[in-house]
């Protein structure tokens, strides 16, 4: 149980990792509550990334305790469709052979792909196949699911699609969400909480209201202030990241 | 148009720009049509030369001891079909062929597959094969008559050596190939080491396999070819080696025939086999479609 009551999907408590001699998570401490959406916000190589593959169960750790599902569904950067299986098929990939292709189908109606289910995957474009992906990793109802920048390589409109669509699917299953990105706006219209994650420890907490997910200007102030805890100067008004989209989407 | 000069539609200006559709047009038959002309024009050509060689056997100019008109050869097959000797002798070829590209295959396939996928099969098997590989198949063909006599064994048994190598090198190679993010996301996803063979790696190794089976095909019918001819009752090597103690040339290039649409047939079949197998593989399927 957290604080506030509600049920644990994952509670990380000292976490080690080192390459060589360099220590990339440093006791790093964490929890996401269930139906909860956690992002870490970092600079590339400060450990984000190497976080999510050991909670994933791909890399070992040198110390430290994960508490959570053995196996969290997981989205990557590319949609790691295989290309010798139809939608369906991918979708169903190690679930019960009989039961798989209904609930493959339930989970691509839900992403609004239902009535592609025998398209093969060079037909999508990088959005659709991402989507596919989420239908994927959905499709086990996880009460983890870990997100490694599954939107960065999608332009800027597809990926303000993809966040409404993932907070829609967050909300009606109710996983514990573990995003990880540099962007901050993505970062603020999606998480219920931003952890700045800085030399393998998570350096600052920001609770993020509705209000600011929802409205551009509610989180002007948060949105500078993340972007000076990631050492972009808070002064610019639209810094690399935030230049991307769009301003009238939010208004 | 850019001959601003020229009254729009007359023949001057179709000369003046023939690389323009409308010139197209009087030049060549576009679209399909010239397809099928193509098509027909790479037909006429091997027709012609049957015809010539026809019109040269019955003119004379061609000795039937050198090389009989192809009607003869047709004939002789015709007479040799109604004898039944064709067909069985065709039969038994291809039996062998087959019993060796299977036996062959299967090893070649199931060796290749525990060495690309762990490095313990690696350093137990890989050397080994590869000296093995170093020896021309053909050369130990008086070592296999010493074994096997002039038995069926020995003449499958050198078509599964002649095709076992191409399987086991492209499968090794194949299954190096697949791509280890496929591989990471099955490990995420919990399958089985035997769902993760049989979803990912075998069919992500499918197309460098194909292309060894192709190759191995060509290999097994030079296989045969050498074997057949050296020892044996039955069989189209048999009927070509029978054929030249009575100087029977029609029957030799019969045979000859008989060898080469065995291979063509062959290679149409792999093919077949490729664009049914790879029809997720956008090269494949562009060339299906072509």
């Amino acid at each position: 149980m957290s604080s506030d009551g509600t049920e644990l999907a994952l509670r990380v408590s000292g976490l080690q990792r080192r390459y060589g001699p360099r220590w990339v998570l440093r006791g790093l401490d964490l929890q996401v509550g269930r139906g909860e959406f956690v992002v870490l916000l970092g600079e590339s190589g400060c450990g984000k990334t190497t976080l999510l593959r050991a909670l994933a169960g791909l890399d070992p750790v040198d110390g430290g305790h994960i508490d959570g599902p053995r196996r969290p569904a997981v989205v990557f950067q590319e949609p790691r469709l295989l290309p010798w299986d139809v939608l369906w098929r991918n979708v169903a990939l190690g679930l019960d052979e009989r039961s798989g292709r209904a609930l493959a189908e339930a989970a691509l109606t839900e992403v609004g792909l239902g009535d592609r289910l025998e398209e093969w995957p060079h037909r999508l474009s990088g959005g659709q196949a991402q989507r596919v992906a989420l239908a994927r990793a959905l499709v086990r109802e996880p009460r983890l699911l870990l997100l490694d920048e599954p939107f960065a390589a999608l332009d800027a409109l597809t990926r303000l699609r993809m966040h409404e669509l993932v907070r829609q699917l967050v909300a009606r299953h109710q996983p514990g969400v573990l995003l990880v990105t540099h962007d901050v706006d993505e970062a603020i219209a999606l998480a219920h909480r931003v952890l700045v994650v800085r030399d393998g420890l998570v350096a600052a907490a920001y609770p993020v209201s509705q209000e600011q997910r929802r409205h551009r200007g509610a989180a002007e102030a948060l949105r500078r202030q993340l972007l000076s805890e990631l050492g972009v100067d808070g002064d610019l008004p639209d810094s690399v990241s935030s230049s991307l989209i769009p301003r009238k989407v939010y208004a | 148009m850019n001959q601003a000069c020229s009254p729009p539609g007359t023949p001057f200006e179709a000369v003046a720009a023939p690389s323009r559709s409308p010139a197209r047009g009087w030049r060549f038959p576009g679209g399909p049509g010239r397809d099928a002309a193509l098509r027909l024009l790479s037909w006429a050509v091997p027709v012609l030369l049957l015809l010539i060689w026809e019109a040269a056997a019955r003119l004379g100019g061609l000795s039937p001891q050198v090389l009989p008109a192809p009607s003869k050869v047709a004939l002789t097959a015709w007479k040799l079909i109604l004898q039944g000797r064709l067909l069985s002798d065709l039969g038994a070829s291809l039996l062998r062929a087959a019993a060796g590209f299977v036996i062959g295959g299967a090893l070649g396939l199931a060796l290749g597959t525990a060495v690309g996928f762990s490095r313990l099969a690696e350093a137990l098997f890989d050397r080994s094969v590869q000296m093995l590989r170093a020896i021309p198949f053909l050369a130990l063909l008086p070592l296999v008559i010493v074994w096997f006599g002039v038995d069926e064994a020995g003449k499958i048994f050198l078509v599964s050596l002649g095709v076992l190598f191409p399987i086991y090198i492209n499968t090794v190679l194949g299954i190096r190939q697949v791509d280890p993010k496929l591989l990471e996301l099955g490990r995420v996803t919990g399958l089985s080491t035997w769902a993760l063979v049989r979803r990912i790696v075998l069919p992500g190794a499918l197309p460098s396999v194909l292309a060894g089976v192709r190759y191995a095909l060509a290999v097994a019918w030079l296989a045969l070819v050498i074997a057949e001819t050296l020892a044996t009752t039955t069989g189209i090597g048999y009927l070509a080696m029978d054929a030249r103690e009575f100087l029977r040339t029609d029957v030799i290039v019969l045979t000859v025939l008989i060898y080469a649409l065995i291979g063509v047939g062959s290679d149409a079949l792999a093919r077949a086999l490729e664009r049914r197998c790879l029809r997720w593989h956008p090269n494949y399927a562009a060339r299906g479609r072509a």
